[in-house]
């Protein structure tokens, strides 16, 4: 089970804090989730080419020798790394980045990919997450934080949520699938790919799969609520904002809260409680099975 | 009047001194920012004033207490109440009064799924309207809707009385719609003036248990 | 003719093997009983398409799976020296829920009578439960419909447990309650909820329930206000806000993902963790229910330490353990496995009364047999312990059961220190999965001890 938050800055002026808005954020959602953390923040967009968050398991991981790898291979216009992360900025396709990742250095995982998308894992407490990423000073456009606390799987950082689901697309969950076993079996054979036994991991594969059969988002949940089982509150991060959807029984707790400001999304109102205008925010519950979504126009 | 202000005091100490009020006691609690758990368990006639919103549990539990708050409520607000009164101003979360025995809970906004879930003789009444699975397996107490109500209301009903002004998005197995008698009207009365809800019983109508799910029946197979 | 007759039979009985001799009619040998459809399969399809209903009852798991009985201690060698009994001590004493309680659970020793409901038992059997466990230093546990002042007032120590239905939970009780157990499920029903027919629906029982007389007693499976181990954990800081803190939290859970299950009772903020297993006894649910859902004991008992050890929470957050604990041998095992104390159910009730000889005929007149009978659902017990009937009540004297549970529940402890002080223990909880091997393969892949004679555990090492 879990705590999830999503942070969405319609005043561009607030961009600047946007860590600063969502790291109160996500540590109120520490007693929810005190297995692991994990964000996803839109920001430093790279249109011309692609953006990559790679993670490494080794904490003494060499990446001066595999910057220089991508160096002497592509275009490479960006290069941070931030504990066992590294986020890549390439005037590359997609394509050949990750076919060349998956070709020579296997050991390394890319967690997200896309041209705005940055997702950050974390294993261990949330405060100690926040920390270590030095969340509070990330700036972007929108963010998604997740707090796990493990039921049927594993705690590693693979398993840790935001799980990607396409270019520039994440998903976090908190709840529990039921089907989630037979219904992985049936997308490997489609062709989507696995790191973990994890139930948000098929969710996220599912949501894939539909997009690439040519479904728009809200057409893929639409599908979802009928394929998967379970129980769950999702959130997904889109390029341009990001969309929240329960499930039919609707148990797992959700709350949503909009200002000219921002507009926002948690497990328990004492995460939204932090943000500034919050006791004066429209605030609602998101009805089961109703997509709601903003995006930048 | 007591003010307690939880930037500075604990839940712990806030219901320790919530609970060790004496009948008469008036309290003000701010800075709740969706803190869960507060003033649970009080037994006495004290008058609390929460300015804020709350998270899970809001009065759980409560007994005797006057119990006002000033903003929404999380989950499972006044769970289990057994009497006095709980009043929230603004919207309540699901569970809202769950397995409630005694006692008045009053929200003036909407409330979520699940409104009175299991309910025991809590009297619940919501201004606006209520989510879907209401008075799911309700035993008994009275749960009044000015607004509308979601989907499968009253779902495995047992002998609680539902009165709805608003539309009824889909009744739940075993429950249907009742004649509105005089002593209903009368009863229902008595509740919105309590409730301070500005609506005459006329506006109303009545549901509750057929039931037909009372000794299991194989021709109700379909409820089951 | 005759001789060509025999001479087929003879034929026919040489080509069975053993195990088809096991379905041969004794009365005549022509006749072979199926094994996918014995008589027993094939009335309980003819009773489906007569009633249109699910077969309802009462008692635990039959069907034979891997028990306790397959692990057997190694006692005192030339390694390994034994306690003299009486003269050197071998304590039994245990304390529950000191993890965030200011009033932990004393114990005398460490077999504890698991939650079982008035209104599934008559007042008296409550108030026989607990006498006997006050005698015993014990503690009883109430049921699904709440806390009656007859179990109050007769047993020292009280857990009261925190079901879906809620039934009768209000916060005096709460707080008269010497520890609180928060039921998830339990071993013969893991996913059901609490099962009462109209039969038992009396109109003490209906009042305090919340319930109309008579009717057949629908129960939730979930609990209402909460759903997952995120919200257990704030639903279980709301109960320790509502009782001071004071009292021990239990999670009760039904053996199925045991390892999982465990480790969020403790994230979510548990002192103890209760685990029963498929073996346990219910009042009341389908019989498909009892027999295919859930797992035994023995491997629940080992994946619930695991999963405490593996959190470095062993013995900080206690196990206690059930589902067909029957001797001191059964007590002996389940702590060397790991765990704190037992809790029994379908044992207690049968120290009590219940398949008693006496009532062999009542029990024929309601188509059963002393010893066979598990239909506690029809609350016509002749032992006068799973009925509101008040005749049938009448025959069992809470201060004679009192006295059987209590002498039950000292041989148990008793046995219990006899195979304890045989392992040269001191202290029962000294007992160690090392002091037992297995006797078959599956009773060593589920427990994590050696087979017999061997050092092989399936699944851990070798093959």
């Amino acid at each position: 089970m879990c705590g999830i938050v999503g942070l969405f800055i319609k005043n561009p002026t607030l961009e600047s804090e946007l860590g600063a808005l969502v790291a109160p954020m996500l540590s109120e959602m520490t007693e929810r989730g005190p297995d692991s953390a994990g964000m996803a923040v839109y920001r430093d967009p790279n249109d011309k080419g692609c953006k990559v968050t790679i993670l490494s398991q080794k904490l003494d991981f060499d990446w001066t020798t595999f910057e220089k790898s991508v160096n002497s291979n592509f275009s490479l216009k960006k290069f941070t790394v931030t504990q066992n992360h590294a986020v890549l900025s390439l005037d590359n396709s997609l394509n050949e980045v990750e076919e060349w990742l998956a070709l020579n250095w296997s050991e390394l995982s890319v967690t997200s990919a896309g041209t705005n998308i940055e997702i950050f894992k974390g294993k261990g407490n949330p405060a100690d997450f926040i920390e270590q990423f030095d969340i509070k000073n990330m700036t972007g456009t929108h963010a998604l934080g997740h707090t796990r606390m493990a039921t049927e799987s594993a705690i590693t950082t693979e398993h840790s949520h935001p799980f990607s689901t396409g270019q520039d697309l994440c998903l976090v969950h908190n709840g529990s699938l039921s089907n989630h076993n037979r219904l992985r079996e049936t997308l490997k054979r489609t062709g989507v790919q696995f790191k973990t036994d994890n139930d948000s991991e098929v969710a996220a594969g599912y949501l894939s799969w539909r997009l690439s059969e040519g479904d728009d988002l809200d057409e893929a949940l639409n599908h979802a609520i009928d394929d998967l089982d379970g129980f769950y509150t999702f959130a997904i991060g889109t390029k341009d904002g990001f969309a929240v959807m329960r499930d039919p029984i609707g148990c797992k707790p959700a709350i949503m809260a909009e200002t000219d400001d921002w507009a926002a999304m948690s497990s328990e109102y004492r995460a939204i409680a932090t943000l500034p205008g919050a006791e004066n925010a429209c605030i609602w519950e998101p009805e089961p099975t109703q997509i709601y979504s903003w995006k930048r126009s | 009047m007591t003010a307690i202000n939880l930037n500075e005091s604990s839940v712990r100490e806030l219901n320790e001194k919530l609970q060790s009020g004496s009948s008469g006691d008036k309290f003000v609690v701010n800075n709740t920012v969706g803190k869960h758990a507060l003033s649970v368990g009080l037994t006495k006639k004290v008058n609390v004033e929460i300015n804020g919103h709350v998270g899970y549990y809001c009065a759980g539990m409560n007994q005797e207490a006057s119990i006002k708050i000033n903003g929404n409520a999380g989950p499972g607000l006044a769970e289990n109440m057994m009497s006095g009164e709980v009043r929230v101003t603004g919207n309540a979360s699901q569970y809202a009064a769950a397995t409630g025995h005694g006692g008045l809970l009053v929200i003036e906004g909407d409330a979520s799924s699940r409104c009175g879930i299991s309910m025991k003789g809590v009297d619940i009444v919501v201004g606006g309207n209520i989510g879907h699975m209401s008075a799911f397996m309700a035993q008994s107490g009275t749960l009044v809707v000015c607004g509308d109500t979601g989907d499968a209301l009253g779902d495995s009903i047992y002998e609680t009385k539902i009165y709805v002004r608003g539309k009824v998005k889909s009744l739940g197995a075993d429950c249907v719609e009742k004649e509105m008698k005089k002593e209903h009207k009368e009863e229902l009365t008595k509740l919105l003036e309590m409730a301070q809800m500005n609506y005459s019983a006329d506006e109303f109508r009545r549901y509750g248990s057929a039931r037909k799910l009372y000794n299991f029946d194989i021709d109700q197979v379909d409820d089951y | 003719m005759a001789q060509h007759v025999n001479y087929i039979i003879l034929i026919s009985t040489k080509s069975m093997t053993i195990k088809e001799k096991r379905f041969m009619s004794k009365d005549n040998p022509t006749l072979i009983e199926s094994a996918t459809f014995p008589r027993h399969v094939i009335a309980e399809i003819q009773r489906a398409a007569k009633t249109g209903i699910y077969d309802i009852r009462g008692f635990g798991a039959k069907r034979e799976i891997p028990t306790f009985d397959d692990l057997v201690f190694l006692g005192a060698s030339t390694s390994r020296y034994p306690l003299e009994g009486y003269r050197e001590k071998c304590t039994t004493e245990v304390t529950l829920g000191g993890r965030f309680a200011k009033n932990p659970i004393h114990l005398k020793t460490p077999i504890t009578i698991a939650g079982m409901s008035f209104g599934s038992l008559s007042a008296q059997a409550k108030e026989s439960l607990g006498r006997g466990a006050t005698i015993a230093g014990t503690s009883t546990t109430t049921g699904d419909g709440g806390m009656t002042p007859e179990e109050r007032g007769h047993s020292k120590t009280l857990v009261y447990q925190y079901l879906p239905s809620r039934y009768g939970m209000n916060p005096d009780d709460l707080r008269r309650a010497d520890a609180i157990e928060i039921v998830l499920g339990q071993g013969a029903k893991p996913g059901g909820g609490g099962m009462l027919l109209g039969q038992k629906i009396s109109p003490r029982v209906a009042q305090m329930r919340d319930l109309p007389e008579g009717i057949d007693q629908r129960s939730a499976c979930r609990h209402p206000d909460w759903t997952g181990p995120d919200d257990l954990e704030i639903k279980i800081q709301e109960l320790r806000e509502i009782t001071n803190w004071e009292k021990p939290i239990y999670v009760k859970v039904g053996a199925t993902r045991v390892f999982y299950d465990v480790t969020l009772a403790v994230k979510a903020g548990a002192d103890v963790v209760v685990v029963d297993g498929m073996q346990g006894g219910t009042a009341a649910t389908q019989d498909v229910f009892i027999e295919h859902v859930g797992i035994p004991t023995l491997p629940a008992v080992r994946m619930a330490v695991e999963a405490l050890q593996e959190m470095d929470m062993h013995r900080k957050v206690q196990l206690v353990v059930s589902g067909g604990i029957r001797s001191g041998a059964d007590v002996a095992k389940a702590l060397a496995l790991g765990a704190d104390a037992v809790a029994i159910g379908t044992a207690a009730l049968i120290a009590l009364g219940d398949q008693s000889p006496e009532f062999d005929e009542d029990y024929k007149a309601i188509g059963s047999a002393a010893g066979f009978w598990d239909d506690y659902q029809q609350g016509n017990d002749p032992a006068g312990i799973t009925t509101q009937d008040p005749e049938l009540a009448k025959r069992l004297d809470p201060i004679l059961g009192g006295r059987r549970l209590a002498n039950y529940i000292n041989v148990l402890t008793l046995e219990l220190q006899t195979l304890a002080r045989a392992c040269g223990k001191s202290h029962v909880h000294n007992l160690e999965p090392e002091d037992m091997v297995a006797l078959t393969m599956e009773a060593a892949a589920m427990a994590g001890v050696p087979l017999a004679g061997t050092s092989w555990i399936p699944g851990k090492n070798g093959v």
